[in-house]
């Protein structure tokens, strides 16, 4: 169901301003998306102001900063701090990224921040992404070799190998840390999330279709053409343009559409 | 919004009824049906408490996203000019007094100007749609090269466009 415009609980309403304490040789504005579920008040945007010159490097350092001095009730996911879990993955200076990887310095006056667009928030940066888990277990995303498994026969317990150029064709794909920054930044999947599987799902169907050690290439293939599933994705390219690790899922959807259309 | 909570068994049976209706235009098969229930459902929980986070109005407008809608566009514009023009060709082949009623537009400096956006929205759907092509067989998909090629696509089709114009 399309909708372009917000809710009426979600339009977003001035905020406070977080008064600085003491002047700074390096300011700079943080203008943060808040909302508190006990309030039971619309979402609005706080700001707030940080010295650079006694913060760390990346975005998530000063929403730390922020956390720790100035207003503790600012919620967000955070883990690694280094890319790797894929926990603060948000809307930063109107492109989803990780928070973590987001160096200050690239974003020229004040940062803005909001959570994953088009999605339901549960307080202030972070999203509500259980219907996005439940796509990636919809796509089974586990290696399959259900029929060897059954048989009783002493070869087909063995280890299976992997030819490394077998191995070169997950490459750009298993290095997903599954942040959901390209799915939320992707214009089909905002109009139809409820049955596209967005951009992250598909390229992880991708990962295990490509799998030389998986069994059920074909069923995968099926399972995922679906007009709604998988052709929603007009090759908008928004999801390459904002995935944090540099991986392309708008070419791995490609490549499963063409392996459904020689394959099947 | 409070209103729609407070009565909300009464609205969801009125989206419904609603529903059904629209049904009726459409088809009554099974698969239908039960994805407009999802549909439906899906609807309401968006209505529940949690806000909805903001999506068009903060993000970035992405120039491969621009492309694309712009895709969209030329093409909608494309099926509406088709229509137009088959009604042009029909009144030139009604006779002499129709032909002139087409000459009263067509002398017309905004109908010029609607033309000669006509001619650019043919060759960029054509050059973009090219694009898609390549896409398909999963060729030219890296960023870069994605904004390169859509860069040649506006140069192409700006090109093609006066160099039409100038034939003209």
């Amino acid at each position: 169901m399309v909708q372009f415009t917000l809710p009426e609980n979600s339009k977003v309403k001035k905020g406070i301003e977080h008064p600085v304490k003491d002047i700074s040789e390096q300011p700079k504005k943080i203008i943060i998306y808040r909302w508190n579920p006990e309030d039971e008040q619309n979402p609005r945007l706080d700001s707030y102001e940080i010295d650079l010159k006694k913060c760390g490097p990346m975005v998530l350092d000063a929403l730390m900063k922020i956390k720790n001095e100035i207003d503790s009730s600012l919620t967000f996911r955070r883990s690694c701090r280094e890319g790797v879990c894929g926990s603060c993955a948000m809307n930063i200076d109107g492109v989803n990224t990780l928070a973590c990887l987001k160096p200050i310095e690239e974003v020229n006056g004040e940062i803005r921040i909001y959570p994953l667009p088009h999605m339901p928030v549960v307080k202030d940066l972070v999203p509500d992404l259980s219907k996005a888990y439940d796509q990636l277990a919809s796509i089974k995303p586990w290696l399959q070799r259900s029929e060897e498994n059954k048989s009783s026969n002493k070869i087909d317990k063995e280890e299976k190998k992997q030819t490394p150029k077998d191995r070169e064709k997950l490459d750009g794909q298993w290095e997903c840390v599954l942040c959901f920054c390209c799915t939320t930044s992707c214009p089909s999947y905002w109009w139809n999330s409820d049955e596209y599987l967005g951009p992250a799902v598909l390229m992880q169907a991708a990962r295990w279709v490509n799998d030389s050690r998986d069994a059920e290439r074909k069923s995968r293939l099926k399972a995922v053409n679906d007009s709604m599933k998988l052709y929603r994705c007009h090759s908008i390219m928004n999801c390459t343009r904002s995935c944090p690790k540099g991986l392309n899922p708008a070419k791995a959807i490609a490549d499963l559409k063409k392996a459904i259309v020689t394959e099947l | 919004m409070n209103s729609i909570l407070s009565t909300d068994l009464f609205t969801y049976f009125s989206y419904l009824f609603l529903n059904t209706k629209l049904l009726f235009f459409l088809n009554f098969r099974k698969k239908n049906i039960l994805r407009t229930n999802k549909v439906l459902n899906f609807f309401f929980k968006m209505q529940s408490k949690r806000p909805l986070s903001p999506h068009l109005s903060i993000h970035k407008y992405v120039l491969t996203a621009v492309f694309s809608i712009f895709h969209r566009f030329t093409g909608i514009a494309l099926s509406l000019g088709a229509v137009l023009l088959a009604l042009w060709t029909y009144l030139i082949a009604m006779g002499e007094d129709y032909f002139i009623i087409f000459q009263s537009f067509s002398s017309h400096l905004i109908f010029k100007i609607f033309l000669f956006l006509w001619t650019l929205a043919i060759f960029y759907h054509l050059f973009n749609g090219i694009r898609y092509l390549f896409w398909s067989y999963g060729k030219l998909m890296q960023l870069g090269v994605v904004y390169k090629s859509g860069y040649a696509v506006l140069f192409l089709s700006a090109l093609t466009t006066i160099l039409v114009w100038l034939s003209v």
